[in-house]
């Protein structure tokens, strides 16, 4: 275990985090920051304020104190969005744009694609797709998807 | 859940999330009375009541959508949603502050005056009907018939083609000839010969001038059947490849930002060619095959029934195969395409940052990268060929099999004395030909997925609706005054929302400086006055009437831009400076040279104003480059000028020569000026400071010095000389001097 951070975290009436720094200057509504959202989710965490200045490093969720931790862990879970494709259902065309039926881990949902070249390839094989309204689904291992969404999936790559 | 008697529904938003982000139905309602909400979290309705304190507010990040309904003193609830639904979210949020406020004062807000589309709120222009933002969304894909959809494209040479497929019908026919008279040459000339009897001269020269006669015929027929396609074919290509240009040039920048330079000009430049030679080829090729299988299962039924029946068998056998495979080859050619763009896209990325690579020194990882993009297309066309490498040996084999059963069914009935020797030796004549024009047509299978592919990228450039649309009606604006206002404009870069809610007017002649940090939105708000994007919200006037509805083009000419990384075109300087008005005279060109303060370093050059520049020409520094994109400006004399970091990347001494070109520029222009160094702009009439996309300050230096807000801390950290850039962009890394910042 680390020393405790030189900060104090805690969550007002508003559901907001607040932030108190050495300085007792409390910052409202203090947002933690992934910088490698994807390819190093644990690693790298940034408080940040709302006008985007950064507060506090986190060099790894593990070296905060418990109470800390869950407070990051809880807003981060509250704000991060990026859906993980397990299963693609069906596609209704393979010429974009077209609307993939697809089961995630938060659900099922549909997705308008609307180019191929809305399907970024990460660091292989990860792929990210954007759908027209901006989310992003992420495919952590296209190779781990079951046949028939590998099928789908290729007519697009 | 029942409403009150007089409740009346006012709004309400479909939620597709949960409190964790679930995908989950839910809903929520404005009433006359309260606001309702339902959640898939929730068992039953929940309620509020309008009372003093609260607050309904809407936020959004990553694609997600928020509502929190706050009182003063706490979060009562929280909802999220997809971004799909924003427009919506934002009616309920603005039905409820309006409900809230009667509820309390007894007063109804004004609505605004401006025609709404009922989809999405986006305000309607005069004599607009449907709404641009909402009829620019299109969700259907392409016709899978895309080659069809060529047809557009050979209308105009019709009469060509139809000359073209007679000569087909007539050459086959003559090609035909031949064979069929093999069948008298073998049965009065060779076999009685074979049992004692003499050959007789006039006979086979009859026969063998027939021979003659047909090949000449159809090598004549040929020719021009050929040349009159290919004619035809090139000039459809050429058509689809300026018709795609054309369009391509019109879409908005927004795709281009979207799509890579090697991908689109692969689409227009080798697409196309491909396209091209499908048809004066392949297409040809394959309408003569047809003709030539029709003719000759025609000329085999009129000699044998049976025997052309047994010919006739594998057909539909190999028919059968080339479907299967056809399906599995479009894909795999679909890919081959993609990961061809992907090896150009290398390219072009590599090629124009070349001084980077090596400055770098990482020509060696750079070339790797060639590799694998080229060891992927290897692998992929490797898989593609597995397939098709399988077919024409297929096709052969078949073919063989199919002229085994001829031999042996022709022999059984030359032995049952129904046919003679000539009828058997015709049919194999003809099958073998035949089947030669069945493994040629297999091909067409692979080359019209090609085609199609091609065809199918192309029309998605076509298709394509630009995202700034040409007005329907439009309104055109004889002589612009220069007034611009910007009635709450929001804009979003997908999902990433830039700026939101900024409302200014500037008069005409009104010199306006935009400043804020980098990553405020100050390009962006530009990028929207030139309408190189629309807004996603509000809208923006010029003398009063919506730019939307002005034509485009029309409306660019009175803007001149000057950007900080000035372009020029390959060729003179004089061209690149008469490049928004080519049929500007010598004299207006070196005037404008002057005033821009470039006429003097252009002399020095050895060609003058005719020194080639741009890629491949002169080099240029920066400053001189600029200098020459502001008499490019002033050329035109647009009543609105922008000048979008004009002198940010020179150094200080040529900043002053530029400043000087640009107060000649500036004069009596509306003018928009971002500019890095604060100091420049002195002279601005007012100043208009931007933070995180929204108006913070604005008013004279002068005025917002004395503010001592964020103009002030701006220009105290430039006075200070330090590069507000780095103090922003330096990552603390160090947790324990979080407190002591600015
Ligand atoms: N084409 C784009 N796509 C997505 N985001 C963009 C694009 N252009 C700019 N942005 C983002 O918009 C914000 C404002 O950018 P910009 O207007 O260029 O800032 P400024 O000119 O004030 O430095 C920045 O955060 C930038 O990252
Ligand atoms: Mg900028």
């Amino acid at each position: 275990m680390m020393d405790p951070p030189p900060y104090r975290l805690c969550r007002n009436a508003f559901g907001r985090l607040e932030c108190t720094g050495t300085d007792g200057e409390v910052h409202e509504g203090v947002v933690p920051v992934r910088a490698f959202p994807i390819t190093a989710p644990e690693h790298g965490i940034a408080l940040v304020d709302p006008h985007g200045r950064e507060l506090a490093w986190i060099d790894q969720l593990s070296d905060l104190p418990d109470d800390f931790r869950i407070l990051v862990e809880t807003e981060l879970a509250r704000r991060e969005f990026m859906p993980e494709i397990r299963r693609i259902v069906s596609v209704s065309s393979f010429a974009t744009p077209s609307t993939w039926e697809v089961q995630t881990d938060r659900g099922s949902a549909h997705l308008i694609l609307k180019g191929e070249e809305d399907i970024r390839r990460l660091t292989a094989p990860a792929l990210l797709i954007a759908d027209s309204h901006g989310i992003h689904y992420l495919i952590r291992d296209r190779h781990a998807l079951d046949q028939q969404s590998r099928r789908f999936l290729d007519r697009f790559l | 859940m029942a409403l009150a008697e007089d409740e009346r529904l006012l709004a309400w938003l479909a939620i597709d999330l949960d409190a964790s982000l679930r995908f989950a139905p839910g809903m929520i309602i404005v009433t006359s009375e309260r606001l309702l909400a339902m959640s898939a979290d929730d068992t039953q309705w929940q309620a509020w009541n309008y009372r003093r304190g609260l607050t309904l507010a809407r936020r959004d990040h990553a694609g997600v959508g928020t509502l929190e309904l706050c009182d003063a003193s706490s979060l009562l609830g929280h909802w999220r949603y997809t971004l799909g639904s924003d427009v919506a979210a934002g009616r309920l949020v603005d039905h409820f502050a309006r409900q809230l406020s009667f509820r309390l004062t007894g007063e109804i807000p004004a609505v605004s005056a401006l025609a709404l589309c009922p989809n999405c709120e986006t305000p309607l222009l005069a004599g607009q009907e449907e709404c641009p933002v909402c009829s620019k969304e299109i969700h259907e894909p392409p016709s899978t018939w895309t080659l069809l959809r060529l047809g557009r494209f050979a209308r105009p040479y019709r009469g060509q083609l139809l000359a073209g497929f007679l000569l087909s019908l007539l050459t086959t026919a003559a090609t035909l000839v031949a064979p069929y008279l093999t069948m008298p040459l073998m049965d009065n000339v060779l076999i009685p010969y074979q049992n004692g009897k003499a050959i007789d001269p006039g006979l086979v020269a009859l026969y063998l001038s027939g021979l003659l006669g047909s090949s000449l015929v159809a090598w004549v027929l040929g020719w021009g059947r050929t040349y009159i396609l290919a004619l035809v074919s090139e000039r459809i290509g050429a058509d689809l490849r300026t018709t795609t240009y054309e369009h391509l040039l019109k879409l908005s920048q927004e795709y281009f930002g979207g799509k890579r330079t090697g991908d689109l000009m692969a689409r227009i430049g080798s697409e196309t060619d491909r396209i091209n030679i499908f048809i004066s080829l392949h297409l040809l090729d394959f309408a003569t095959d047809v003709l030539m299988i029709v003719m000759t299962t025609a000329i085999l039924v009129s000699i044998d029934p049976w025997l052309a029946a047994v010919t006739l068998l594998p057909l539909p056998i190999i028919a059968w195969l080339i479907h299967v495979v056809r399906e599995r080859l479009r894909t795999g050619f679909e890919r081959v395409d993609r990961v061809w763009a992907e090896v150009t896209n290398v390219l072009a990325d590599t090629i124009p940052g070349i001084r980077v690579v090596k400055a770098f020194a990482q020509e060696q990882r750079e070339a790797a990268r060639f590799r694998a993009a080229n060891a992927h297309n290897l692998d992929v066309n490797d898989r593609v060929n597995k397939v098709w490498s399988l077919f024409s040996p297929t096709v052969t084999l078949l073919t063989e099999l199919g002229l085994l059963i001829v031999w042996a069914f022709g022999i059984w009935q030359i032995a049952k004395d129904q046919i003679t020797v000539g009828v058997l030796t015709a049919f194999l004549a003809y099958i073998s030909r035949f089947y030669l024009r069945l493994d040629s047509m297999s091909r067409i299978v692979s080359v019209t997925q090609k085609a199609a592919a091609g065809a199918k990228r192309i029309f998605d450039i076509l298709d394509h609706v630009s995202s700034v649309p040409e007005p329907i009606n439009p309104v055109h604006l004889p002589s612009v005054s220069g007034r611009i206002e910007l009635r709450s404009v929001g804009f979003r870069y997908g999902t990433r929302s830039v700026t939101r809610d900024i409302s200014i007017v500037i008069e005409p002649g009104e010199m306006v400086g935009l400043v804020g940090h980098s990553g405020s939105g100050k390009s962006t708000l530009v990028n929207l006055i030139s309408r190189f994007y629309d807004v996603t919200e509000g809208a923006i006037l010029i003398d009063g009437v919506d730019v939307r509805s002005i034509p485009v083009a029309e409306y660019r000419k009175n803007i001149g831009l000057v950007l900080q990384e000035p372009f020029l075109f390959f060729g003179t300087i004089a061209e690149n400076i008469a490049y928004g008005r080519p049929t500007a005279t010598r004299c207006e060109i070196i005037a404008a040279a002057r005033a821009a303060h470039a006429h003097e370093f252009i002399l020095r050059l050895p060609h003058g104003y005719d020194s080639l520049v741009g890629e491949r020409g002169q080099a240029l520094s920066g400053g001189e480059r600029q200098r020459i994109s502001i008499a490019r400006a002033l050329l035109i004399d647009p009543p609105i000028l922008i000048l979008d970091e004009a002198t940010s990347s020179v150094d200080t001494t040529t900043e002053k020569e530029i400043q000087k070109a640009l107060d000649n520029l500036v004069r009596g222009r509306t003018t928009i000026a971002i500019a890095h160094r604060l100091s420049t702009l002195r002279d601005a009439n007012r100043l208009v400071v931007l933070d995180r996309g929204r108006i913070v300050e604005a008013g004279s230096h002068d005025e917002l010095m004395a503010r001592e807000g964020h103009y002030y801390r701006l220009y105290q950290a430039q006075a200070r000389n330090v590069d507000t850039e780095d103090q922003l962009h330096t990552l603390r890394v160090d947790p324990k001097d979080e407190g002591d910042r600015e």
